[in-house]
This record gives structure tokens, C-alpha cells and sequence, in this order.
């Protein structure tokens, strides 16, 4: 094996808890053989955390899923290679030696906790069940044990807890209760599959801080499966980098970090919207997508979208090239040149975006808005309570800027943003389009308004009807507020879909024939069509991977900047909203905490919560890394319910500062900077005596008599 | 990088996407349906027999009442010969004709029955579903109480105030299974009514009727489609349970079930085991193939078994 004489990596002398050499598991398909996973040699030591980070379909779960030989067979096989765990060939178990394997001594956390725990039995006997299968432990001991475990994973009340379904938990607090299981056993090797991708920001703090101190105190090893270049930088010793079933790019955490050595892995930190650069950077995707794996390219498997590919990139495969110690790289580049022929093109992100000063007209001006949904019980339908996902909101969007709404899940940003587009009735409050109170129209007037107003989905693909062709689905706004009609409509069609980056020939296919970025775009030209004034984007990236989420990131830039257009900008996601944004708002339990222009709420943020939000960003600066940041502020506890939203300051129950004035007065949102509002009574000079030491740094500003915010 | 730059680089982007063309939905369902032997042999029995049923007149070697008490000797049911291949009955009526205007009888109160019950629950099925809330609660309440009928009480009893033609009892067959395709279709409809595609016409201001048609409806076909597959096999047989029991069509046109009227007797009496044994053989073939035919479809049309 060619591969072998280069990789530099396996000269340690002691043994690896893990070692997988040569490993391919192929799918074998009627669309042909599906290459997943394409000759990946790799070793994990004792007590190790690596990083296996890429894009979806580039093999990372299946090597996880390879380890434990948990591959679905048919249509799945492992057909080559060798895996050696603790000294025992895994390839070669028998299902009796498998069943040990599992559990006992590899354990496995996956992505959506709700789905991978049983909603039938209770967390204790699913924590349980391995406890008395493995360790032969009676029900008592194992029920001793379990509790134990849910105590060490910061399960409050943890004996209780244990008669919990998993429905009645929290996503955290199930996503704790994984670990817990995954831990109960001892395992050597942990393997974590995306673990806190489906949590919000503030509780994958929590969940990595907590997994970094389990791993640092039980000494397994991990396996750490994810997306998200950030996370590593906190989590991993080691990385490997994976492209189209293969690994591109092995090292060191500073290693890669610091000096990546591979075309792909520049691209990957070149799209990645930074939360610690300012607004106007714009991000470098990488061109093209992903390949099908059932017919790879020729070659690299990433020359057809590597800028920096040439003859030889096409026709023939690099092996693993040695940099330096334990950092090998898998392109020409790097061939006979441990430090590199040739170097990366830097400083190619720059602000070419201009934010325009220009006179900021307003477009739409958003007043006390309020959206309760009644909560009904019994055959009746008696009303029982509300559940207040807006309550009271207020903002206005200019004229083509972005306006940034982010908060954790539950705080009714998406919510906000229907009942803007009256696509949810508003309980109270009014929203001024144009003169006219979109809260107010009635059916007729509304319909020949929605032209001027459009919404992006988050979803690729329940965003689209699946019966009807790509030029039906864009040109039905045409049709419908007649701006084109007969052959027209399909010239206007052709043109938006080459503005968005389709082929217009394409017009005549079906939604599933695309990718899930393509279909984004397909889902922006149908926003566009009608030429709309503003756009609500709800989560346009969020279901996309990094490289193609730049991709839409540039589009939704460059129509604004071609079509005037103004967004509402809903994500979760802090980074992307720092790169698209010129305003912000801050969203908790049904409010906005803040709200202020990007750099001001970015780089100065005044409530606790957004402070707390901003640092519980992983960041992939080489200096950031490592759990235990001073910085950091770890939020505790969970997103209360909006149906009963704590009294007072709705984020008094989880606030580091909290004081008596915030349990009983509810804070305004009060301009305290030109341009930047905030509600807390830390700046209130009527409260701010009573508040904590511990926030003194945030009460260095003068406290400005209150005014409505802007 | 200026706007003609980006532009030239998304049309790149696109030149590497260009993909060789998938498969469209049909081709799709097709490959799927293919795949599945049992139902593409159904489908084919089922071709076979509407043809025959349909060109009755030129299939049927005789007249289907025509009697033979030549053939029939003193009642006695005459066995399959060269001349008779399915024998006569005590009236020396031909079993192959009659078997061959019987299938006509149970297509045809298959089909219009289904079709009925299909296009009315469809109806309240997407209005309740549609719009919801009182209107809703009227139509699956109304649904409720007729389910809540014994159905063939139901059926005997409007039988004996009507007299029985094919007509009448595809209608009141009808009458009384409409309600679980209104189920099926407001359920489809509930769910897909949530779906983000479904809200991006509302935004775009599509009127009701055309997020009905364009959206939902085309989206529920499927589970519309298997229905009816699955519901001409029911309807067939409570059509023969009816004309068994004398409640159905009458004598002397002949329908599988009132084939079997007689045969116990000829049977017990004479070992006349044809007179029985070849409608109620037609009777079963039709009913499974139909149910394998329904099989099929439901895992062609199901988006979530993918082919590969």
C-alpha cells in the first residue's frame, strides 16, 4: 500500500486503544456502489479526544457506525481493511464478542436524543438496562448506579428523574441522560455523533463543558464526530479531516488550526462566518458540492472544486503527505515538501460589502406586536391558557438593510416573523407597511400586498411542493399578481433562475432532482419572483453545510445589493447573523432584550443574556481554545415555558446577576446608546443600586434617561 | 469581486452540477412498481378479466340464461366437458358464460362503488381538513355516526324498500364506505397543510382553490390511489355477500354471488362441486389479485421506500 510509506503517524510506540487501517465500507445500491467510506487509516490512543470533522456524506458517520459494526447490511458492507480495538480484531467478532463490544466498552451519543432514547420505557431503566446486562449488576445496584450517573451528568433531583419518560425531559437534559447511559458502563471509547448539533447554543455550552470534565476525569477516549470547526477547537487533541469518504487532512487541533495544510480544510475556514469578524467580510464558499460518491471524480476527489487543482490533481490521487510530525495532508501540493511548495492564497476575505450610510428611510415599522396561542383542553375546546410566543415586540426595518432576530429555540423568532407576513393572525400590536397596517387588511387587500412581501424557509425540502416542476413553482407568483403573462412568464422564470445560480434549463425538472442547496436557491427564487420590498428569511442556512451555506449567505447578499431588497434575518446561528446583519435583535421568552446595530451589540452587548449567548459560541480562533475560557459565561437551567413566563425580567431565572428589582418589575427596552436599546434594569439608575458586585463591568456607562428604542 | 464575477462563478458552480437527468416521478414509480412480482402479475390478471368482462358477448361461448334441460337431466348439474369447460348448473345454464356476465356484474359495482365513495369522501375528507375547526367537526362527527352502523343491516334493510339493480347497490355500497377515505384524505390533508410549501403559496397569495389543487390534493394521491385499490376487492365481496343472501342481484342475471346461491345444494345433492368451486374461485382470484394490486401501489407511491 502506497498510502503506507507516507503516513508518518503510526511511529508511536505504545499501542492504540484504536486502529483502523485501510478501512472501506461501501453501500451497495441500485444507483451503484456508494464508496462511503474509502481507505481511512487512523489510531486513537487512550484517553484521547480526535476530531472527525466534514460535511454530510463525507464519511464521518460511517466510520463511527464501521467501528462498532453497526452498518446495515444489505445495502451496507465493510469490504476492506482492518479495525483493532484494545488488541481484538472487530472485523472478526462474534455477535456475542459484538454485543460486549457495544456498550461495555464502546459506547455511542448520537445527534437527536429524543429519537435515540425509547419513548416507552423510563430514563432509570434505559440507563439500567446496560448496567445488568454488562456488568451483571442486580436492579438494586444498577438503580444505585443510575442515579448516580444522572447526578454526575447535573441532572437536578436525579432520583426522581430516573421514573422520567424521555418526552418529559428538556432536549439538554435528555442529551445529559445519553451521556449518562453512554458513561454508566465505563466504556474505554466514547463515540459522539454530532452531540450538541440539535441544541441551542446556550445548552451545547453546557453539554461540551460537561462531556470535556466526563472525558477529563473517566480517561475514555472520545471519538468526536461534527460539522462544526468551532466545537473541535474546544473539544479535540487530534483531527482528521474527511472528504468524500476519505481523510484529507490529519494533525493536531493546533496543528490544523494554525496552519491547515489542505485545499479543502482553507476552504472550510474561508466559508465559515466568524462571529469575531465584523460585518461586511465576505465569506469564500466553496464552488461546486459535494460529490455523488456513487461515480467519484477522477483524481482528488475534491479537484473539481479546488481553486488550486491542476493536471496532475485530476487524474491521479494523492496519498497522505507528511508535513511534520503527526500533520500529514492528503494533496499534490504538499508532495516531497514537508513545509509546502506552494501556500495558500490569503487574505482573500475582505470587506467588499459596503454597509451604505445612506439615508435609512423606514419600510416597515413594527409596534407592540403580540401573538398569544390559545392552549385548548377537552371536547369543548375550553380555552385553558396561552402560550405567549411574541409579547410585545417592537422594530423597524429599513429600507435595504438586514435586520438580524436571533434567540434560542422556543423564543418566538420564527413566530415574529409569520406574524409580520400575516401568515399568523397577530393577536395585538400593528405592523406599518407602506402606510397601511398589515395587522389590518382585510383578505382582498392583503393578497395583492403579499407581491411586496416574501418569506424564506429553513427547510430545503418540505419548502417545496415535490409534485410540481421548478418552473411552476417560481412562476406562480408571476401568474398570480399578473406581472407576466403567456410566454413571458417563463422568459421572467429563466431569468431569476439564472439570477439565483440555477440553470434555466433546469426549469422543467422536479425538486428532488436537486441538492438540498440548490433547492435553497430555488426557494429564494420563488421569494424574488414577485419582486418583493422585504424578504423574511427564517433559518435560510441552517439546514445547509458550511461550504454551500456560504454560498447562499453571497446570494441573499448580492440580490440585496441588485434589488434593494430588506430582510428579516431569523437565525440561531450568532456567526451568521454577525455577517449578514446591519441591526440586531435579541429575542428571549417573546421579547427583544436588545437590539442595536452589529457592531454595537457584537462588540459592546449590554444584556446578560446576549453577553452569555456570545461567549457560548464556539470559536475556531487559535487562541480560543480549550473549554475553560474565562470568559465563558455558562448559562444554568433550561429556556423557561412561554406559558407561564417567570414574573419580572423573563431571564431573571437564569441571569448571573439577578437581583430583587428584577423578580417583580419588568424592564424596558430603553435606548441607552444612540441606536442601541437594551432591557435591563442593570442600567437603570432607579434599580441599578440593588444589583450584585459581580456586574459591576456592565454598569460603567452613564444610565440615560429612558426613551422609546428605535 | 464584482457582480459579473459572482455571476460567472455561480454559472460554474453550475456547469458541475450539471448531473445526468433523475429519474422523473413516473419512471420512478414505475421501477418500484416493477419490482414488485406479485402485483405486476395481478395487474395483468386484472387487464385480462376487464377485457373478457367488457367483450362478454364475444367471450361468452353461449347465451348466459339460456337453459338446457337436455344437458341438465332431471336437474342434475351436467360436469365440465370439452363443450361446457366449467359444466352447467341444474338448468343446464353454461358456468363458463355465466362466470364471464358475472364479472361484469362485480366490476362494474366495484368501480362505481369505490368511485363514488372515493370522489364524496375526497370531498369532506379535504373540506373538513381544509378548513378546520367547526366545519371539521361537523363532517367526522357525521362520518362517526355512519360508521357506527352495522353495514349490512344497513344494506339489507334500504334493499328491501329498493328494487336491486347494479345501480342501487354500488350507490348504497357507497353510501356506507365513503367515510374512511374522508378520514384518509382529511389526514393527508392536516399534515399537509403544515408543510412549509403549503405556506409559501399562502405568502405568495394563492387563493384557497389553488393551494387545494395545486398543493394538497396532488400530494395526496397516493394514499387516495391504494385506497381504491384496496377498496374494489371490499366492495366486490360485500356485493357477492348481498346477492348470496338474495339481496342483491337477481336471478336470472347472473352475478358470482347468486352463482353460489344454489351450489350447496348441487353439491350436497350431486357432488356437483363446479357449481361452486369456479364463481367462488373467480370470486377469491379477483379479491387477492386486487389486494396484491393495492400492495404494490402503496409501496410504489410511498416516497419513503426509495429504491436504493
Amino acid at each position: 500500500m502506497r498510502d503506507g510509506s507516507v503516513i508518518a503517524d503510526i511511529q508511536s510506540e505504545d499501542t492504540p486503544l484504536l486502529r483502523v487501517e485501510n478501512l472501506q465500507t461501501h453501500f451497495f445500491g441500485e444507483g451503484g456502489v456508494v464508496r462511503a467510506v474509502d481507505d481511512v487509516t487512523f489510531d486513537l490512543r487512550a484517553g484521547e479526544v480526535l476530531g472527525v470533522v466534514g460535511e454530510s456524506g463525507s464519511g464521518k458517520s460511517v466510520t463511527a457506525l464501521s467501528v462498532m459494526r453497526l452498518i446495515d447490511s444489505p445495502p451496507g458492507r465493510i469490504i476492506g481493511g482492518s479495525i483493532t480495538f484494545d488488541g481484538d480484531d472487530v472485523l472478526s467478532m462474534t455477535s456475542n464478542e459484538l454485543r460486549n463490544l457495544r456498550g461495555n466498552q464502546i459506547a455511542m451519543i448520537f445527534q437527536e436524543p429524543l429519537t435515540s432514547l425509547n419513548p416507552v420505557f423510563s430514563i432509570g431503566d434505559q440507563i439500567m438496562e446496560p448496567l445488568m446486562l454488562h456488568q451483571k449488576l442486580s436492579s438494586k445496584e444498577a438503580r444505585d448506579r443510575a442515579t448516580e450517573m444522572l447526578a454526575r451528568v447535573g441532572v437536578p433531583s436525579p432520583a426522581e428523574r430516573l421514573k422520567a419518560y424521555p418526552h418529559q425531559l428538556s432536549g439538554g437534559m435528555r442529551q445529559r441522560a445519553m451521556i449518562a447511559m453512554a458513561l454508566s458502563c465505563n466504556p474505554k471509547l466514547l463515540i459522539a455523533d454530532e452531540p450538541t448539533t440539535a441544541l441551542d447554543v446556550s445548552i451545547q455550552a453546557q453539554i461540551l463543558e460537561l462531556m470535556k470534565e466526563l472525558q477529563e476525569s473517566y480517561g475514555s477516549a472520545m471519538m468526536f464526530i461534527t460539522h462544526d470547526l468551532g466545537v473541535v477547537n474546544q473539544m479535540c487533541d487530534r483531527v482528521n479531516v474527511m472528504y468524500a469518504g476519505r481523510i484529507v487532512e490529519q494533525g493536531t487541533t493546533a496543528q490544523i488550526f494554525s496552519s491547515p495544510k489542505n485545499p479543502y480544510t482553507w476552504g472550510l475556514f474561508d466559508c465559515l462566518p466568524r462571529i469575531d469578524e465584523p460585518q461586511g467580510i465576505r465569506l469564500i464558499p466553496i464552488a461546486g458540492q459535494p460529490p455523488n460518491l456513487a461515480r467519484p471524480p477522477s483524481g482528488c476527489k475534491f479537484h473539481p472544486r479546488c481553486p488550486y487543482a491542476f493536471e496532475r490533481c485530476r487524474v491521479e490521487e494523492p496519498p497522505l503527505f507528511h508535513i511534520s510530525d503527526g500533520h500529514t495532508s492528503r494533496c499534490w501540493l504538499y508532495e516531497g515538501a514537508a513545509d509546502g511548495a506552494r501556500h495558500r492564497i490569503e487574505a482573500r476575505r475582505v470587506g467588499e460589502i459596503q454597509t451604505q450610510p445612506a439615508p435609512r428611510t423606514p419600510i416597515l415599522e413594527v409596534t407592540d406586536l403580540r401573538k398569544h396561542f390559545p392552549i385548548t383542553r377537552g371536547v369543548l375546546q375550553r380555552t385553558v391558557g396561552y402560550v405567549k410566543a411574541v409579547d410585545g415586540i417592537s422594530f423597524t426595518l429599513h429600507k435595504g438593510e438586514t435586520l438580524g432576530l436571533v434567540g434560542e429555540s422556543g423564543c418566538g423568532k420564527s413566530t415574529a416573523g409569520r406574524v409580520v407576513l400575516r401568515l399568523l393572525d397577530p393577536t395585538s400590536g400593528s405592523v406599518m407597511f407602506h402606510g397601511q397596517d398589515l395587522a389590518k387588511l382585510d383578505a382582498k387587500q392583503l393578497q395583492d400586498m403579499r407581491k411586496r412581501m416574501q418569506i424564506i424557509f429553513q427547510d430545503p425540502f418540505s419548502s417545496l411542493n415535490p409534485r410540481r416542476t421548478v418552473g411552476s413553482i417560481v412562476g406562480q407568483p408571476i401568474q398570480l399578481h399578473k406581472l407576466a403573462e403567456g410566454k413571458e412568464v417563463g422568459e421572467r422564470v429563466a431569468d431569476i433562475l439564472e439570477r439565483v445560480g440555477l440553470n434555466p434549463s433546469h426549469a422543467g425538472r422536479y425538486p428532488h432532482e436537486f441538492s438540498g442547496g440548490q433547492r435553497q436557491r430555488i426557494g429564494i427564487a420563488r421569494a424574488i419572483a414577485a419582486n418583493p420590498e422585504f424578504i423574511v428569511a427564517d433559518e435560510p442556512v441552517s439546514a445547509l453545510d458550511v461550504s454551500i451555506q456560504a454560498q447562499i449567505v453571497n446570494l441573499l447578499q448580492d440580490l440585496q445589493r441588485d434589488l434593494g431588497l430588506s430582510y428579516i434575518f431569523i437565525a440561531h446561528d450568532l456567526s451568521v447573523v454577525r455577517s449578514v446583519s446591519d441591526r440586531v435583535a435579541v429575542m428571549y421568552l417573546g421579547k427583544i432584550v436588545e437590539i442595536g446595530d452589529n457592531r454595537g451589540v457584537y462588540e459592546d452587548p449590554l444584556h446578560p443574556y446576549t453577553r452569555a449567548l456570545l461567549s457560548a459560541v464556539p470559536s475556531v480562533g487559535v487562541d480560543e481554545r480549550g473549554i475553560g475560557r474565562s470568559s465563558r459565561i455558562v448559562l444554568q437551567g433550561d429556556v423557561p415555558s412561554p406559558i407561564n413566563p417567570p414574573s419580572g425580567c423573563r431571564f431573571h431565572t437564569r441571569c448571573p446577576y439577578v437581583f430583587d428589582t428584577c423578580r417583580s418589575v419588568e424592564p424596558l427596552l430603553t435606548e441607552l446608546v444612540p441606536g442601541h436599546a437594551v432591557a435591563c434594569h442593570l442600567y437603570d439608575s432607579r434599580y441599578a443600586g440593588g444589583a450584585p458586585d459581580s456586574a459591576e463591568p456592565l454598569r460603567r456607562r452613564p444610565p440615560t434617561v429612558e426613551a422609546p428604542a428605535g | 469581486m464584482s457582480a459579473d464575477a459572482a455571476a460567472t462563478q455561480l454559472r460554474d458552480v453550475n456547469a458541475l452540477e450539471a448531473e445526468p437527468p433523475v429519474l422523473g416521478q413516473w419512471a420512478l414509480f414505475w421501477r418500484r412498481f416493477r419490482r414488485h412480482k406479485l402485483a405486476l402479475g395481478s395487474a395483468i390478471f386484472l387487464i385480462l378479466l376487464f377485457i373478457v368482462a367488457a367483450g362478454a358477448p364475444i367471450f361468452a361461448p353461449y347465451n348466459p340464461n339460456k337453459t338446457d334441460l337436455q344437458l341438465a337431466r332431471f336437474g342434475r348439474p351436467a360436469p365440465p366437458s370439452w363443450s361446457h369447460p366449467m359444466g352447467s348448473d341444474n338448468l343446464g345454464r353454461d358456468q363458463l358464460s355465466r362466470v364471464i356476465y358475472g364479472a361484469r356484474v362485480s366490476l362494474v359495482v366495484g368501480f362505481l362503488a369505490t368511485g363514488v365513495s372515493i370522489v364524496v369522501g375526497t370531498i369532506f375528507g379535504a373540506v373538513a381538513g381544509y378548513l378546520g375547526k367547526w366545519t371539521d367537526m361537523a363532517i367526522m362527527r357525521v362520518a362517526d355516526v355512519l360508521l357506527a352502523f352495522p353495514p349490512l343491516l344497513f344494506l339489507f334493510a334500504a334493499l328491501s324498500s329498493f328494487r336491486p339493480s347494479i345501480t342501487t347497490i354500488a350507490l348504497l355500497i357507497a353510501v356506507i364506505s365513503w367515510m374512511n377515505v374522508a378520514r384518509l384524505v382529511r389526514g393527508e390533508f392536516l399534515v399537509l397543510r403544515a408543510k412549509e410549501y403549503t405556506e409559501a403559496a399562502r405568502a405568495i397569495g394563492a387563493s384557497a382553490p389553488s393551494i387545494i389543487f395545486r398543493e394538497l390534493l396532488p400530494n395526496s394521491l397516493g394514499p387516495i390511489i391504494v385506497a381504491a385499490s384496496l377498496g374494489i376487492p371490499a366492495t366486490i365481496l360485500t356485493e357477492t355477500t348481498l346477492s348470496f343472501l338474495g339481496f342483491g342481484i337477481q336471478p336470472p342475471t347472473a352475478s358470482w354471488g347468486n352463482m353460489l346461491q344454489g351450489a350447496f345444494g348441487e353439491m350436497r345433492d350431486y357432488g356437483a362441486w363446479w357449481v361452486g368451486v369456479f364463481p367462488g374461485l373467480m370470486i377469491a382470484l379477483t379479491v387477492l389479485t386486487f389486494n396484491f394490486l393495492g400492495d404494490g401501489l402503496r409501496d410504489a407511491l410511498d416516497p419513503r421506500s426509495r429504491i436504493d
